[in-house]
This record gives C-alpha cells, sequence and structure tokens, in this order.
C-alpha cells in the first residue's frame, strides 16, 4: 500500500520537474528578447543622451564627415522600408498564386517535388543572392530603365522577394490546403467553377494565414542585411524613386560596425538604428502573430 | 579517473593555445592591400612553415581598431593613423609603430567607353563633392555622372576625401560599395561611372588593364597630366596621388612579425609588390622604416 503510495509520489514529482523544465525553456525565448531589448536601449541611450533624439530625425546619415556629422536616420529609415515594400509587392501575388495552384491545382506528385525546391530557395546564402544581383540584375535593369546603373531599390527589391518567396509559399500553402474541403465542395455544388471556388471560397477562408506568411516574409525582407548592402548602392541621399540608389539599416550597421571605436558617439548611434530596426521587426512579428492567432481561432 | 583526464586536457590546451599565439600572426586591415599582404604571406609561410598567418580585409578603419583593441598583430592600413586612433591606441597600453611596405597609386576610373582621357585633382575634387554633376561640363557627353566610391570604414575613401576632396563631404548621391572588386564591376556596367582605387585592382589575370574601365591621367592644376600606370611617374613625384600602404604593429616588430615584415621589405617582397600592380616603397618612407629597426 505504502509503496503504490510513495510510486505515485514519485511519478508525480517527475511530471512536475519536467512541466518546469518546458516552462524554462519558453521562459529562456523571452528571456533573451528582453535582454536584446534592454541590451539594445542601454547601448543606444549615450548617444540620445549625447546628441538629442531630433539629430536621429534628421534625413542624413553621415557620422565620419569631415565638416560636420551628421546622425540622421531619416534617408536610412526611409531606404529600408522602399525595399522591403517593394519585395512585398513582388513577393505576395507571386508566391500566393504559387501556392494556391500548389495546393488546389497541382497533384499530389507534383506538389512532392515543388514545394521541397521551393523550400531549399530559403538555403541559398545572401551573399551569393547579392551577388547574383551585382552581375546580373545591374546591367539587366540599367538597360530596363535606361538609367546609367542598376544598383537601386529596384534591384533590392527584386531579391529580397526572391528570398522571401519561399516563406510566403510554403506558409501560404499551408493555409490554404487546410481549407476544409467541405467548404469547397459546397461552393462546387452550388455551381461556382473550380476558379471561382478558388478565388472567392478558398483563399478568404485561408486568408488570415496568407497574411501571416506575408508579414514574416516581411520581416525576412527587414532584416536581410548582405543582399541589399551589395545591391542597393548604398547612397546616404534620400532616394526620391526606386531607381535611385537606397542605404539601408541594417546595411550601414554592417558596414560602420567593424571600424568604430567602441565607446565612442559613432558606435552607440549604431545601436539606435538597431533599436529602431529591432522596433519594426518587433511591430510586424507582433502584427502577424496576432493575425495568425486569428487564424487559428477561426479553424477552431 | 574524470578529474585526471580534466587535467590532461586542461594541459593540452594550454599547450595548444600557447602554440598557437606564439606561431600564428593575425593581420587585418586595408582592402586595398589585402590581396597583396595575403600573397606576401603566401610565400613568406613557403620559406617558414611553422608560421601560420592569417590576412584579412574589411577596411583600414577595420584593421586600426582591431589593433588598437589589440586583437591583431598587423594592421593593415591605406592611410596614415589619425591623431585620435593613436590617442585611442594608448589609451589601451597599444603603441602604434608605422611602417610603409609599399607605394600605391591612387586611380580615378571611368567607363572604357567615356571619352575622357584626363582630368585635374580640382575637378576630381568637385565631382565627388557633387559640384559638377555632369559629363558635358567635363567636355563629354551629356550623361549625368554616376558617383561609386567606397565606405567611412575604408582608408581609400577617407584618404580620397582628405586629399582630393580638400576634407570636404563627399556628395550624399555616392554610391558606396563593398570591395575594390566591386567598384571594377560596377564601373564596367555604368557608362557615367567614375571611381576611385588601389592601381593594383585595375590589372586583370592577365595583366592588363580590365577591359571594361579606364584609367584618366591626372594633374595637379599645372595641365601636365600623367598617368598611374608608369612606374616614373610616381618615383619623381609627379602623380599627385600617390601614397604609402602601411602596417601598424602594437611596439617595434619583434620575433615571426618582424621577420614577415623584414621578407615584405626585402628585395624579393618588394618584387611581389610590383607583381600585384603597386610600387616599391621609396624615399621618405625608407627613413621612416628605419625608425622602426628595419
Amino acid at each position: 500500500m505504502s509503496k503504490i503510495n510513495s510510486r505515485t509520489l514519485g511519478s508525480r514529482l517527475k511530471e512536475q520537474a519536467i512541466e518546469k523544465f518546458f516552462l524554462l525553456n519558453g521562459l529562456l525565448a523571452v528571456l533573451v528578447l528582453l535582454g536584446i531589448f534592454i541590451l539594445l536601449l542601454l547601448q543606444a541611450w549615450p548617444a540620445v543622451k549625447e546628441l538629442g533624439v531630433k539629430a536621429f530625425a534628421e534625413s542624413r546619415w553621415d557620422p565620419t564627415s569631415p565638416v560636420q556629422e551628421r546622425y540622421g536616420i531619416g534617408a536610412l529609415l526611409v531606404g529600408t522600408l522602399m525595399v522591403s515594400i517593394g519585395a512585398m509587392a513582388i513577393a505576395v501575388p507571386i508566391g500566393i498564386a504559387t501556392a494556391a495552384w500548389l495546393a488546389d491545382v497541382a497533384g499530389n506528385r507534383l506538389r512532392e517535388i515543388i514545394k521541397p525546391v521551393i523550400e531549399i530557395l530559403a538555403a541559398i546564402p545572401s551573399v551569393v543572392v547579392g551577388f547574383l544581383g551585382l552581375v546580373v540584375l545591374n546591367p539587366l535593369l540599367a538597360r530596363l530603365f535606361h538609367t546609367s546603373s542598376g544598383l537601386n531599390a529596384v534591384n533590392g527589391s527584386i531579391l529580397l522577394a526572391i528570398m522571401a518567396l519561399p516563406t510566403i509559399i510554403s506558409i501560404s500553402e499551408d493555409a490554404i490546403i487546410s481549407v476544409p474541403q467541405e467548404l469547397k465542395s459546397a461552393s462546387l455544388a452550388l455551381g461556382a467553377n473550380k476558379w471561382q471556388t478558388l478565388i472567392r471560397v478558398t483563399i478568404p477562408s485561408a486568408l488570415s494565414g496568407i497574411v501571416a506568411a506575408i508579414m514574416l516574409g516581411l520581416g525576412r525582407a527587414i532584416g536581410e542585411t548582405m543582399t541589399v548592402l551589395m545591391v542597393c548602392g548604398n547612397a546616404a541621399a534620400m532616394p526620391h524613386s526606386y531607381l535611385d540608389p537606397v542605404r539601408t539599416m541594417t546595411a550601414t550597421i554592417a558596414i560602420e560596425l567593424g571600424e568604430t571605436v567602441q565607446g565612442g558617439t559613432h558606435y552607440y548611434s549604431l545601436f539606435v538604428i538597431a533599436f529602431v530596426l529591432f522596433i519594426l521587426t518587433f511591430l510586424v512579428n507582433l502584427v502577424s502573430d496576432l493575425v495568425l492567432q486569428r487564424f487559428q481561432e477561426v479553424r477552431r | 579517473m574524470n578529474k585526471r583526464l580534466f587535467v590532461i586536457l586542461l594541459a593540452v590546451l594550454g599547450v595548444t593555445t600557447s602554440a598557437v599565439s606564439q606561431n600564428f600572426i593575425q593581420i587585418k586591415g586595408s582592402d586595398t592591400s589585402v590581396n597583396l599582404v595575403q600573397r606576401l604571406a603566401e610565400v613568406y609561410m613557403e620559406k617558414d612553415p611553422k608560421t601560420a598567418i592569417a590576412v584579412t580585409g574589411g577596411g583600414s578603419g577595420v584593421g586600426i581598431a582591431a589593433l588598437i583593441a589589440n586583437k591583431v598583430q598587423i594592421a593593415d592600413a591605406s592611410r596614415p593613423m589619425k591623431e585620435k586612433e593613436y590617442a585611442a591606441a594608448k589609451e589601451n597600453g597599444v603603441l602604434a609603430v608605422e611602417i610603409a611596405i609599399g607605394i600605391d597609386a591612387l586611380s580615378v576610373i571611368v567607363n572604357h567607353d567615356n571619352p575622357i582621357q584626363s582630368l585635374s585633382m580640382a575637378q576630381v575634387g568637385a565631382i565627388f563633392r557633387g559640384e559638377i554633376s555632369n559629363w558635358k561640363d567635363l567636355g563629354g557627353p551629356n550623361l549625368p555622372i554616376s558617383l561609386y566610391g567606397r565606405q567611412p570604414s575604408s582608408g581609400t575613401y577617407v584618404f580620397f576625401q582628405e586629399h582630393v576632396l580638400g576634407n570636404k563631404d563627399y556628395s550624399a548621391k555616392m554610391k558606396q560599395m563593398n570591395g575594390n572588386a566591386q567598384i571594377i564591376e560596377a564601373v564596367s556596367a555604368d557608362k557615367a561611372a567614375i571611381s576611385y582605387c588601389g592601381v593594383g585592382y585595375v590589372f586583370a589575370e592577365n595583366g592588363e588593364v580590365h577591359s571594361g574601365i579606364k584609367v584618366l591621367d591626372i594633374d595637379n592644376g599645372n595641365k601636365n597630366p600623367v598617368s598611374p600606370l608608369l612606374k616614373e611617374n610616381i618615383t619623381n613625384g609627379k602623380y599627385p596621388i600617390a601614397r604609402a600602404l602601411y602596417q601598424y604593429t602594437n611596439g617595434k616588430p619583434k620575433a615571426n612579425v618582424k621577420s614577415f615584415v623584414g621578407f615584405i621589405l626585402s628585395p624579393d617582397g618588394q618584387k611581389i609588390v610590383e607583381e600585384m600592380g603597386f610600387y616599391p616603397v621609396s624615399g621618405v618612407y625608407l627613413d621612416n622604416n628605419k625608425k622602426a629597426g628595419f
């Protein structure tokens, strides 16, 4: 009798220990995120204290200027937004169309070949994609748009679109394929053809999953560094069109962090950029999370 | 048992790390001289197989920052260290010693199809400050000038800003490229391009100037432009934007660092410098090197 009791007590303890272990793992991710946030805040603070928020609200970034050091992140922010939004403008239609085709039109065998191939696309190192942009897209875009150079926002957008496509296609396809067959059957039974069913029933039902996919793709595009550093031209001037060279926030940090003296104003001001970037990607991820949550509720 | 294993492991680790620190030379810095120093290191390591040398680029600023932080034995730089940097080094207990290992003729390059043959220093400065923005103002075609340069971490960027732009700001429209190879690539593809790079980078594998680019003759306001590609223009001081390529060490070079730098400055080493498209150390730089013990 007492033996059985002690065994149940033991297994209960074990269960609790396992529970605590998983809780700890969950907390760890939160702690890391919080740690990064605090680190960025602490490292950015000296620059904000010294220069004031206003200095960063200017458009021009040139911290090593011999005439006047400038710390405005306006042009960098615009550059990042232009390239990421441009990338989404290209990747979203292509991504959703591909996902819909994979989920609804392509047969099982074809899907089993093509989906992994698309996912391999995500594994191409960004420096290789950047090299492609430099050597292939650069002269091509220059000829197409009659500009002297193809190192501009369009080039970056196209490459980032290619890099965001696997994420968008893969997650959208999961969302579209999990739309219940009854919904589609009902639509077909009411006389809608396959195309009408796809556009009016299937995609709207999967919409929140698709939006989440887009947001994750956008987060990927905003954070990408090497590719945009290589193909966007990195000019510090405020861009006026997609044919202008742009400089992104990530590229600026990557280029300049190595040469700055640790503890200098320039060093700390790079953390201000990093902090703004963090907030930006955090917002994008938050929105995608909220949308995903809704998606799951609807499915339940 | 476990304890003994641990002690043995520690001992092995200790031996290997001390061996590494003695025979390992870490070099970082200038992208202009990275290929040159890499070649020098390869030849040197054949002669002295016990020494391992790692050479990485990133820009003179990156190398100097690493030397200040005492993370490398040698910093490559295509510009002299700034007073500010000497002070920062001193604060960290690093006494930077300067050695010139070669001379570079900073070359101004345009697309091969550009009809312009030569420019004055003043014109080049005005172009990169953004004051002249169309090739027709220089007697060329009616085409907006497309500026390419390096990034602030590059010694070439800083040297060019100080000596050609008169220490003024670069035009904000200048596209900042991540290395010399990217500059050559971009200028070859852009008919309106102008850029600058170390003379060692204008040559292709076959020893000729890259087919897509043209190296301009430069004059110092005396209407007598000279080419950076002729050795005599550098040795007689006529080419206006020649500069030394430096190595900085913490204190006077000792042991295998001294023997490596000594090799670079030897006739064999200087021959490699010339083979890579640069020019051998001469003149005042030789006296300066004597102070570092060479």
